[in-house]
């Protein structure tokens, strides 16, 4: 029992548990409205999993992989707001590329139409670490400027016109199945895993992080803050590019002014929800991957319960501020010092063997 | 008739350009804002050489008349910069009060009632955003942008169908034109009401910025908050003061623009926030903090109505390139910006 506490005590402090409630709370108000809300059930002609957890999980896809490049760049204390705009980019260098006359349906098409959007996407990454690395500019106003002009690239790529395409391959990304589960959101979850993996198995992770807590410092300990500046905002250009696939995939349409429209926002917030600092210094990858599930289980939430869709940021809102104040210390002392008068004997109690 | 007008304004411009060149020198800070002022003169130059009819009353009047909202953004945005935080909320505010108001006045209400109202509206979503920043140590930039999505939010429980203000409406008069000259033609210097609020508002801030209390504290706090909290200035009420004043700003847009268009709808004000980041970095404001000027960003807010001026006029330019000069502009002045700062460290 005492070892089930401690694994309790251990997740109480995740900066993500908040979120874990957050999302289990609003899945339990949708179970509320409708019983049969979490259930699962298998598509007997493909053996493809149907439900609303799976529908979940795919719209969760796209805002995972932005989140991901996010919590990388505002771990170098910058902020990337250009990402929305590059998925239009990429979805328009797509789009664009398959409905063009050279294109085939082949999958070789689909595969060199998403290598060039991400080359694309890696290209206008560079341009924004460029900008804050060598030329110093704040990563604000560096990102704005793409932010802005990044729709008007993807305008003039498309003749101002939604291009729509079609390609078998290139609409598996989005919509197919492997073993039943949705390939979009098998790709997340590799990516996510493949991006933790190096950053933390390497040093390259706490290379980012001591940039984010004190670029001179970090300097003077022999890590080179410019490259690795440019490294982080090219992986989140290559990461929007992949999700501007993602979101174009399901429909072969790239909707220049709607596609990851606002969605640098969300993945901002998916960083947040899990526990990172605007300041830099510190990233979650986890936080951000159970960031992006409470953002879209919000988003679908909100259309379950028969709330008209424009009004869904409102909901936003209200979990935004509430996860904000549990996560701020203010509150968290007001906690402590209800429950102290409880607790006191037992943290005692653990002092004193921790001292033996 | 240039010459004309340059020959008297010689020794004046000389004396002027050697007070410009004293205060460059002895803060390089002002540069941008100064880069700024020539920009635009030389936006209204090329205007008027490459497509004429700009340096006439009625269309530098209807710049001001055009972009009064976006002025008194623009200093909403420069309080709230100056201290080194962000207010992302500005956009969702206007949302949320115009529609409010509107719905206000069809209700029935004294006009004067609703404009305050709507003030009070956009003073309380500050009032929050100061609050959680103070009290819950929540970053500006995530406070304002859940005030973002509230104010949008809410505005679209409000109505999603454009509310129409009545014809009869004494809230219109504020986006009524006044004529002062009446030129040859239609070339007629007018002024709204709304203009006069906006010139009124940006002395008013010009005057607590440079002249009080609040606004060296304002200045302070963006210069370093530890420094400022330790020479006993009242950081916590100023920094809760500044959102509120940025909020009440935002609600005042929202009755100028409301009372100029007649309608109001949610979606009114998407990206508005961007645009008076926008002009207070292009008027020299420093996005961390501690630089920049109130009569800049109302310069930078009429470089970029300038800019849709003379791209309407232009005629030529196709709409998707729009946005991609308004982020070549903003990248210029960033970099002249940078190239500045560098130079002083």
């Amino acid at each position: 029992m005492n070892n089930a506490t401690a694994v309790w005590r251990d997740l109480i402090h995740k900066p993500f548990f908040w979120g874990i409630i957050a999302i289990v709370a609003l899945l339990v108000l949708n179970v509320l409205k409708d019983p049969g809300y979490l259930a699962v059930s298998i598509n007997p002609n493909n053996g493809n999993l149907v439900g609303n957890v799976i529908d979940i999980l795919r719209q969760a896809a796209p805002i995972m992989m932005i989140a991901i490049g996010m919590s990388l760049v505002i771990a170098t204390a910058g902020i990337d707001l250009s990402v929305g705009s590059m998925m239009a980019v990429a979805g328009a260098v797509s789009m664009e590329f398959l409905s063009g006359p050279g294109a085939t349906g082949t999958a070789g098409a689909a595969f060199t139409a998403v290598g060039l959007s991400l080359l694309v996407t890696a290209a206008l990454g560079a341009v924004n670490g460029v900008l804050v690395a060598y030329v110093g500019l704040q990563p604000f106003i560096a990102t704005l400027v793409l932010m802005l002009a990044g729709r008007g690239i993807a305008k003039v790529i498309t003749g101002g016109q939604n291009t729509a395409a079609s390609n078998e391959s290139y609409r598996w990304i989005a919509n197919g199945y492997v073993l039943g589960i949705p390939v979009v959101f098998i790709l997340a979850l590799a990516i996510v895993i493949a991006v933790a993996w190096v950053v933390r198995r390497s040093a390259l992770g706490l290379m980012i992080e001591a940039i984010g807590i004190n670029p001179k410092a970090s300097r003077m300990a022999g890590i080179k803050p410019k490259g690795l500046l440019l490294t982080a905002y090219i992986l989140s250009g290559v990461l929007a590019g992949v999700a501007g696939v993602m979101s174009v995939g399901s429909v072969m349409t790239v909707d220049i002014s709607r596609t990851g429209y606002q969605l640098e926002l969300d993945a901002i917030l998916a960083v947040v929800i899990g526990g990172a600092s605007l300041m830099g210094g510190k990233f979650s990858l986890s936080g951000a991957f159970v960031g992006a599930l409470l953002i879209a289980t919000l988003d679908k939430t909100v259309l379950f319960l028969g709330v008209s869709s424009s009004a869904t940021p409102a909901f936003k809102a209200l979990v935004i501020i509430v996860i904000c104040l549990l996560q701020s210390d203010r509150v968290r002392a007001w906690f402590r010092r209800r429950r102290s008068a409880v607790t006191t004997t037992r943290v005692d109690a653990q002092k004193k063997e921790v001292a033996a | 008739m240039s010459s004309a007008t340059a020959t008297p304004a010689r020794p004046a411009g000389a004396a002027l350009a050697a007070r410009v060149g004293r205060s460059v020198t002895s803060n390089p800070s002002v540069l941008p804002t100064i880069a700024s002022v020539v920009i635009f003169v030389g936006m209204i130059v090329y205007g008027e050489v490459a497509y004429g009819r700009i340096v006439q009353a009625s269309t530098l009047s209807n710049l001001l008349i055009n972009n009064a909202h976006l002025i008194v953004l623009a200093v909403a945005l420069t309080f709230v910069i100056i201290t080194g935080g962000i207010d992302l909320s500005v956009g969702s505010i206007i949302a949320f009060s115009s529609v409010a108001g509107v719905m206000l006045v069809n209700a029935g209400w004294n006009p004067f009632a609703v404009a305050v109202t709507m003030i009070v509206i956009g003073a309380l979503f500050g009032l929050v955003s100061g609050v959680l920043i103070r009290y819950f140590n929540v970053q500006p930039f995530i406070a304002t942008l859940a005030m973002m999505f509230l104010g949008r939010g809410l505005a679209s429980l409000l109505s999603t169908q454009p509310e129409r203000l009545p014809e009869d409406s004494a809230l219109r008069w504020i986006g009524e034109k006044i004529k002062i000259i009446d030129g040859p033609k239609v070339n007629d210097l007018t002024v709204t009401p709304a203009v006069i609020v906006a010139v009124i508002v940006v002395l008013a801030a010009f005057f607590v910025l440079h002249r009080t209390r609040t606004g060296r504290t304002v200045y302070a706090i963006g210069g370093s908050e530890n420094s400022a909290l330790l020479m006993g200035l009242p950081v916590h009420r100023t920094k809760v003061l500044v959102y509120v004043i940025s909020g009440a700003l935002a609600g005042l847009a929202a009755v100028l623009y409301t009372a100029r268009l007649g309608t109001a709808q949610n979606i009114t004000g998407i990206g508005w926030e961007l645009d008076a980041i926008a002009a207070a970095v292009i008027g020299g404001t420093v996005l961390t903090g501690a630089y920049g000027y109130v009569l800049g960003s109302v310069v930078g807010a009429l470089v970029l109505g300038l800019m849709t001026v003379l791209i309407t006029r232009d005629g030529g330019i196709p709409p998707e390139m729009t946005t991609i000069i308004t982020g070549g502009i903003l990248l210029v002045f960033v970099l002249l910006q940078r190239a500045v700062t560098r130079k002083k460290e």
